[in-house]
């Protein structure tokens, strides 16, 4: 039940339709920057199958140039 | 109750993101953001390094109760501002696999059997005893690890080099930064990077050298996204000899043939003179030229021997040098085009652009990886683009403490944590330091790793200790080196934290404490000493590597060299090694200092930490009166070095027509003991598998998923086929990361070595292929 938080940057341009495609998506909490190109993600998946699949969703968004991890939190552990 | 957890833990996890990006992007608003009061879930956090790689993120791990939950980025970590890579979240979890060693083993009639811990820390004592008095003290060796914490790696050194009176004493960092410390040693004669992390966020210009940092390096990747995206004229290249993610996130892509960086580099020193883009007044103030022998061969057999004689040459004789390197000439070499190496030369020799080169394995794992190492110094050398904010040639580190532990203890045959053991001062230095009779110290190295594994093979070495490290899946041409472990009379001895085939050859198991269950020091690519506190605790009877090797010098009876208590060992170790570089070169921080900070730079000079050597702006040890000073030379100069350009060993031909490239995956760290244990990075990267181009794949028949045979003259394996996956190869090549014991594709590689600094070339070797 992993709970992860993001820094995301959007190919040029397309922040807004980052923060589009990313609000489409389940499980995924956005905060788009005012004043920058930048978006914050926080991801809140039931199970890991769930999380796998969400990761190959956001892998494949073609607004988004980059994905770095900041915080991760599983209450499996 | 539950969801009001979830919910603190989600507001906690935005926060970091929000502390992340304000490091990165100073002055960036959310608006839209509300913090919760106490946002931390009831977690307490500490800080440590993360263990998975060497850019040294800062991280703070989660604890509830005695467990480690949760880990975030460190905000106040220079290192990382907060991001982390999906490794690095992991790391926790790496901490609890099932099967972790919780008990010692030692081989009785032939059966591994559990025993207490204490039994078997005798039971290696003895055999150490014996072993020298039948065979004598250069029979017994140490072999450990990147991935030793400082004082593991000190008290080995101790132990070996000063009480045993051996030199044999060598870590895995051989196989991955060798290279960058004899380029170092040569071009400036002091080792490590004369920059730092910081140079991203000032250079205009990135240049990576056969080095896939989005998934190696992900979070200095981010970082220099991140640049690019402030500043919006940042340019990245990748130089590569295979296309990656690396590639796809760049400006340019550029692909050489393997070992051809070389002629490469040469080429784009050419373009600099030709067009006169010098720095004239810091060539002929800063600089010295010189040349060394050539055809220097590639340690393919025992015994092999080299030793280098470098002769000074004028800026002429070097200019002459470089005839033979003309883009044209160089692209019928290389495979780049002439306009794609005038180019690169115009992005250097551009003095309004601010450039940093960064590499890592790709330039170190190189037959001529010292060679490689001074051409990318010379370019930056020609130009003055060094030692300033973004301007920097940049070698990266793969392992967590290779710096601090490897480079810095000086855990290598020849070295000691000050000096050489050639040198009677420094031999002194430590004698006087470790409490030891004079003469202690053997003045002469005796084997670097792959000659240390073949003196096992042989029978000069009989036992072997091994720590933190997985060699009977890192080794080249490793059915040799396997069968020599397994040999009648060798004694292993293995302490790891999972069993792995290296613990499969060993005669005694110790398991032990890893990363955060125990306390000690890293030190990271940029100079950073970071340290980490006993978080959780240990399981079972695992004890620290540290405290293992204490524990043997005990009973062989060294108790005045290992008097410290347990709870202090860590702090005092550190205050006893800190003498060795007592000197505003390389002064370290105290233990109080660096207890409280994430990470210091060394040198620590007066409270201050040098983020620029060599320039006398930011670094204490420059002579008054000059704006650079290249200390380690004893003329005070950087050294720009005529290096030719020669093949590899072992290149294709028509029985064996391909290249084979191996390394790594951002999933898995190096042989994935751990990382194959933490499910999420599993199941990302269940299996190595074979990169094939896909004309390559169709011409052999073989479409994704089917198995393809790479055979070489050491031995073959049988894989998947990946085509167009995460990496494409170009034709006539193929790429293996190794994490998977399954497929030990080492024992294909070959163990040729760069004869100047013995580290093996994992890049380049011959196979053919076949439809399995
Ligand atoms: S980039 Fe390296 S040090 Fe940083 S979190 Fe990832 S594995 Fe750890």
């Amino acid at each position: 039940m992993p709970i992860l938080s993001y820094l995301v940057l959007p190919q040029a341009g397309a922040k807004e339709q980052l923060c589009a495609d990313l609000a489409a998506i389940e499980y995924c909490e956005i905060i788009p920057a005012d004043n920058e190109e930048a978006v914050v993600l926080v991801t809140d998946t039931p199970d890991e199958e769930t999380e796998k699949n969400l990761q190959k969703m956001l892998k494949n968004l073609s607004s988004l140039q980059s994905i770095s991890m900041t915080f991760g939190h599983n209450a499996e552990l | 109750m539950k969801l009001n957890r979830r919910s603190f833990i989600k507001s906690a996890a935005a926060g970091s993101a929000i502390a992340a990006a304000g490091s990165i992007f100073p002055g960036i608003s959310f608006a839209g953001w509300q913090k919760q009061e106490d946002a931390s879930g009831n977690i307490t956090w500490q800080k440590a390094p993360c263990r998975f790689c060497g850019t040294g993120c800062g991280v703070l791990v989660g604890m509830s109760g005695d467990r480690a939950v949760a880990v975030k980025g460190d905000p106040n970590c220079s290192v990382n501002k907060g991001l982390c890579c999906v490794k690095g979240f992991h790391s926790v979890q790496a901490l609890y696999g099932k099967d972790r060693l919780k008990k010692a083993q030692v081989r009785k009639n032939g059966k591994m059997v559990e025993v207490p811990i204490a039994e078997a820390l005798d039971v290696i004592a003895d055999k150490i005893k014996e072993t020298i008095t039948k065979h004598g003290k250069d029979s017994v060796a140490m072999y450990g690890s990147g991935q030793w914490t400082i004082p593991d790696g000190y008290v080995a050194s101790k132990l070996f080099k000063g009480c045993l009176g051996t030199n044999n004493v060598e870590a895995n960092a051989r196989l991955c930064m060798a290279s960058a410390v004899t380029g170092f040693m040569t071009s400036f004669g002091i080792d490590e990077p004369m920059g730092c992390y910081e140079d991203i966020e000032h250079a205009d210009v990135f240049v990576t050298w056969g080095n896939n940092m989005a998934e190696m390096h992900p979070v200095l990747f981010s970082r220099m996204l991140a640049s690019r995206k402030r500043k919006r004229d940042v340019t990245i290249i990748d130089f590569a000899t295979r296309t990656t993610r690396s590639s796809q996130a760049s400006d340019k892509s550029i692909l050489f043939k393997p070992n051809t960086d070389l002629a490469v580099a040469n080429a784009i020193c050419y373009e600099i003179i030709r067009n006169d883009w010098v720095n004239w007044d810091f060539v002929k103030k800063h600089t010295s030229f010189h040349k060394g022998k050539t055809n220097i061969g590639y340690g393919t057999e025992d015994h092999f021997s080299f030793k280098d004689k470098p002769e000074d040459i004028s800026f002429e004789e070097y200019k002459t040098f470089l005839q033979d390197y003309t883009p044209e000439k160089v692209e019928r070499i290389s495979g780049v085009s002439a306009k794609d190496i005038k180019y690169l030369a115009s992005l250097y020799g551009d003095p309004s652009k601010k450039v940093t080169s960064f590499w890592c394995m790709g330039m170190n794992q190189h037959v001529r990886g010292t060679w490689i190492n001074n051409l990318v110094y010379n370019i930056h050398l020609l130009t003055g683009k060094i030692s300033t904010p973004g301007n920097s040639p940049f070698s990266l580190t793969g392992q967590p403490s290779a710096c601090g532990t490897v480079r810095e203890v000086g855990t290598l045959t020849h070295k000691l944590p000050y000096g050489v053991v050639m040198k009677e001062g420094a031999r002194k230095k430590a004698e006087k330091i470790w409490g030891l009779p004079a003469g202690s110290i053997d003045p002469k190295p005796t084997y670097h790793t792959v000659e240390m594994f073949r003196a096992l093979d042989r029978g000069d070495i009989r036992f072997m200790w091994i720590q933190v490290t997985n060699p009977m899946i890192t080794m080249p041409n490793l059915n040799r080196y396997r069968d020599g472990a397994l040999k009648e009379d060798r004694f292993v001895v293995v302490s790891d934290v999972y069993p792995t085939p290296t613990t499969d050859v060993a005669d005694v198991i110790l398991p032990a404490t890893m990363w955060v269950e125990q306390e000690g020091m890293y030190g990271n690519s940029e100079r950073r000493t970071q340290h980490f506190d006993r978080i959780v605790p240990g399981p079972g009877d695992t004890m620290s590597d540290t405290w293992q090797i204490i524990e043997v010098a005990r009973r062989l009876g060294f108790e005045k060299q290992f008097p410290w208590g347990e709870d202090e060992y860590i702090g005092k170790i550190w205050e006893e090694y800190r003498q060795f570089h007592d000197n505003p070169k390389h002064n370290m921080a105290p233990y109080e200092v660096l207890k409280a900070r994430s990470g210091v730079q060394w040198p620590f000079v007066n409270g201050k930490e040098t983020r620029w050597r060599f320039n006398t702006k930011h670094d204490p040890a420059c002579k008054k009166g000059t704006d650079f000073d290249f200390y380690g030379k004893k003329d005070g100069k950087a050294w720009i070095w005529a290096r030719p350009y020669e093949p590899a060993a072992e290149s294709p031909d028509q029985e064996y027509n391909f290249w084979l490239n191996t390394g790594r995956v951002i999933e898995h760290w190096h042989t994935g003991s751990m990382t194959r244990r933490v499910p999420v990075l599993h199941n990302a990267v269940p299996e190595a598998y074979v990169e094939l181009n896909p004309e390559d794949a169709s011409d052999l028949g073989v479409v994704n998923g089917e198995k393809v045979k790479i055979i070489s003259r050491r031995g073959s394996v049988t894989m998947k086929a990946s085509i167009n996956g995460r990496g494409v190869p170009p034709r006539g090549m193929v790429f293996v990361p190794f994490f998977d014991e399954s497929y030990k594709i080492n024992e294909v590689t070959l163990d040729a070595f760069c004869p100047i600094s013995k580290q093996p070339d994992y890049k380049k070797c011959a196979v053919r292929l076949e439809k399995a």
